[in-house]
């Protein structure tokens, strides 16, 4: 016992030199080498429309309007995807519009419970994942007028690993350009080939899985549209 | 499987034994004491650490005071690491404003970094400040795989000396370790994953307003220096919640490759260390080939079932096929820049690593797709294993594996020309039994116990998820099925009981083997030898392994994920 509490104060001392090194000079000496070699990127990529933050080419945000492609299905807290989320009142349920649609507003991202990015964790027979599934297919099909039994890309209809995947799949952009042209008055084959243009391939051509980033694609269609 | 795909494994296969033939050698000069150019840059620095402690770096010790060194070490780094979370409500450095971390919270997570396990029971980016993550966290990621590797390093000096009293200095492996091979390798790690997009900086979050007019939270920080070392050192705790299925920590199929060969690496290269030092390099090899073949079968499970895609989709109108438009496969919770081959080859290497990073849910992998994880954690870290830890598993396993080879002939059992007799066999037996016991009893304890709210996916995906968390604390490897809620009480208790155990109960042990064979005089190898440094051996230690771990887990693997698996449509 004599023996171990003689080890303490060399372990103590040994910790806090350690922790100076590697959990101070260590990020901060790689910080600074970051901001110098590759501020934009270590700052988080951010996209920048008239000077304000719109999003990150790396990060995926929510669409839901008929006028943009639309991401993959998020579990993300609604602060960390960029979702709207249902007004509700003081009974907490949901407010409705004229319409008789739930109204929507910005998440609250101060309430740092919203800004967690994640998945949905569901297992493969279950069957709230069989269920959103089904559910998300038949919804894709009748926004992109697909006739009924269209097989869906795999990826528009099941939830990302981060919450935020910024890419879909070029089969899953090619079938949502028709509607995206008709809604932006665009000619399909010019929304197609942004879409091409926006298609980020492997890296070093066989490094991963090719797809499209749907954030940066939004933006050029929204252009050209204007 | 798309013909890109098979490349990519191939050329991580060619990575890994090219690491292996540099930094093999490298490492083995950092531990066997001989000078080298490296000493001009690390001496004056390493010397002036051992005089602010109080080290006398030419004083060897025992191994019961090796142990003891440890011990003491991991037992301060507990306490400051609770300190830190408990207090980073009034520490600097906290720009999002967060609270002290709660007391069972705080001791999880604490016991979780030291043990490198890295179990983490909390989301990061909304739990922890960049000081707790930088001064916290990231100090642990980088020690604790060094302690791991400490040990290993005890344990082939033994092997290698002859009737010696000690097997080392704890402090002056451990800096060294730290200084030589940790440091410099993550700095070339982290500025690349930076110059691909991870984000490196001392902000907070920033707030967009994305084109359809929400708010969106963009996470700020430290990130890349701790997801460098997160991956070198088989930590695998990340800062970000989704860990390297996020696009800040895990940009690209590049960064994908990197950071999976930055797991593989050191535990796949110590293998050629350990031969080096013993001065017979087909030992090495032989390990290195058993790791690879256990490595390699997990990867082809993982990756086969998840390209193939989930059968309970099709009904829904879904197609799955891997085309060239899309990656295709069971892309839940995947993403799409990796798809479900990149999943697979991740999987199988985070788990064989004792990492637990992941670039996919594996709650949300198919039945057997996910069981090659969780089987690959069964096997106790040696395919390829955790840094150091690895090497010392393997290593018990191949004293088990000669024992075995003794009784079929009827000879005494000799490993490296050193006998093999009861004292050994004895810690080799409890270093084997130790994991399973607080696996299949917590596991078992929290079914009866009514802990069973905290399971998120009903049926045998259920008792999946709970062996899962078990499996993955005793074996401090910190990967998850995340559909379980493991932040309450009692998880957070016995996870955290588990993690100790499947540490400490495990490197006493190891030490106190390398302290008796390190007594022993080396015998002159004879015709009765059996040869350890052949093909046939790397065949009888990859059956041990295998056998040993399916009488253990099998049945608990039959009631999860193969029912799960026998009841698709």
């Amino acid at each position: 016992m004599r023996t171990f509490t003689r080890q303490l104060l060399p372990a103590l001392r040994m910790l806090l030199v350690l922790t100076v090194l590697c959990g101070v000079a260590y990020p901060l000496a790689l910080t600074g080498l970051a901001q110098l070699g590759f501020g934009a990127k270590a700052d988080g990529s951010l996209v920048r429309v008239d000077g304000r933050v719109v999003g990150s080419s790396l990060l995926g945000q929510e669409f839901t309007g008929a006028e943009w492609f639309h991401s993959r299905p998020s579990s993300a807290g609604a602060g960390a995807s960029g979702s709207m989320v249902p007004v509700l009142d003081a009974d907490g349920k949901a407010v409705l519009d004229a319409d008789g649609q739930p109204k929507v507003e910005p998440a609250d991202v101060a309430d740092v419970a919203n800004d967690a990015s994640g998945s949905s964790n569901l297992g493969p027979t279950n069957p709230d994942l069989i269920a959103a599934v089904e559910e998300r297919a038949t919804a894709y099909r009748a926004e992109n007028d697909l006739p009924k039994g269209t097989a869906v890309p795999v990826d528009a209809v099941t939830g990302s690993g981060s919450g935020v995947d910024p890419q879909i799949s070029v089969a899953n952009a090619r079938l949502q350009a028709p509607r995206v042209a008709r809604e932006r008055g665009l000619p399909v084959a010019e929304v197609l080939a942004l879409v091409r243009a926006h298609t980020q391939g492997r890296t070093l051509g066989f490094l991963g899985e090719p797809g499209v980033n749907v954030l940066t694609l939004n933006l050029s269609v929204a252009e050209a549209a204007s | 499987m798309a013909a890109a795909s098979w490349f990519q494994l191939l050329a991580l296969v060619a990575l890994i034994v090219a690491g292996t033939r540099v930094l093999g050698p490298y490492v083995a000069n950092v531990y066997d004491g001989s000078a080298s150019r490296a000493d001009k840059v690390f001496g004056p620095v390493e010397r002036r650490i051992y005089r602010l402690c109080g080290i006398d770096e030419e004083r060897e010790q025992r191994w019961n005071t090796y142990a003891l060194s440890l011990l003491a070490f991991s037992l301060v780094s507990v306490l400051l690491l609770f300190a830190i979370q408990r207090l980073q409500g009034s520490l600097p450095f906290n720009p999002d404003g967060f609270g002290a971390v709660p007391v069972p919270l705080a001791w999880n997570t604490a016991v979780s970094f030291v043990t490198n396990t890295n179990w983490q029971n909390y989301a990061g980016e909304t739990t922890m400040s960049p000081f707790t993550q930088m001064v916290g966290l990231a100090v642990q990621n980088f020690v604790s795989p060094v302690v791991g590797l400490c040990v290993a390093m005890a344990l082939v000096r033994a092997l290698a000396r002859r009737r010696a009293g000690t097997i080392g200095n704890f402090w002056v492996d451990l800096v060294r370790g730290t200084l030589r091979i940790m440091v410099p390798l993550c700095i070339v790690v982290g500025l690349v994953l930076i110059s691909q997009g991870a984000i490196q900086n001392l902000h907070g979050f920033t707030t967009a307003r994305t084109l359809q007019g929400a708010t969106q939270a963009i996470p700020g920080g430290p990130f890349a220096s701790q997801e460098a070392v997160k991956m070198l050192g088989t930590n695998g705790g990340g800062t970000l919640n989704a860990n390297s299925m996020h696009p800040f920590a895990n940009a690209n199929g590049f960064t994908d490759l990197l950071q999976i060969f930055s797991l593989l690496l050191i535990p796949f290269a110590v293998t050629f260390s350990f031969g080096r030092m013993i001065k017979d390099q087909r030992q090495g090899w032989v390990l290195f080939a058993t790791m690879m073949v256990l490595w390699l079968g997990a990867v082809a499970l993982a990756t086969g079932m998840e390209v193939k895609g989930n059968p309970e989709l099709r009904q829904a109108g879904v197609t799955q096929v891997v085309t060239a438009t899309q990656g295709g496969g069971n892309m839940e919770g995947k993403e799409v820049r990796f798809g479900s081959a990149g999943c697979g080859v991740f999987a199988a290497s985070t788990t064989g690593t004792s990492t637990g990073a992941v670039n996919c849910a594996h709650d949300s992998m198919t039945p057997l797709g996910g069981m090659a994880p969780l089987a690959n954690m069964m096997l106790g870290e040696v395919s390829p294993g955790g840094v150091g830890a690895g090497l010392y598993g393997i290593l018990v396993f191949a004293l088990l594996g000669v024992f075995i080879a003794g009784l079929m002939v009827g000879r005494t059992p000799e490993y490296l020309g050193k006998k093999i007799q009861a004292a050994e066999m004895k810690l080799v037996v409890l270093y084997i039994v130790a994991v399973p016991f607080a696996v299949l009893g917590f596991t078992a304890a929290s079914l009866v116990t009514g802990n069973k709210a905290s399971i998120l996916n009903p049926g045998p995906h259920g008792l999946s998820e709970v062996a899962y968390g078990f499996t993955s604390a005793g074996n401090n490897n910190g990967s998850a099925f995340g559909g379980l809620a493991g932040a309450t009480d009692w998880y957070n208790t016995t996870l955290g009981l588990s993690m100790l155990i499947g540490r400490f109960l495990l490197i006493v042990p190891v030490l106190a083997i390398a302290g008796s064979l390190a007594r022993k005089q080396r015998v002159p190898a004879s015709s009765g030898t059996f040869p350890t440094g052949t093909p046939l051996f790397a065949g009888l230690l990859t059956g041990v392994i295998l056998i040993v771990v399916g009488l253990t887990y099998f049945p608990v693997l039959a009631l999860g994920p193969i029912v799960e698996h026998l009841g698709l449509s």
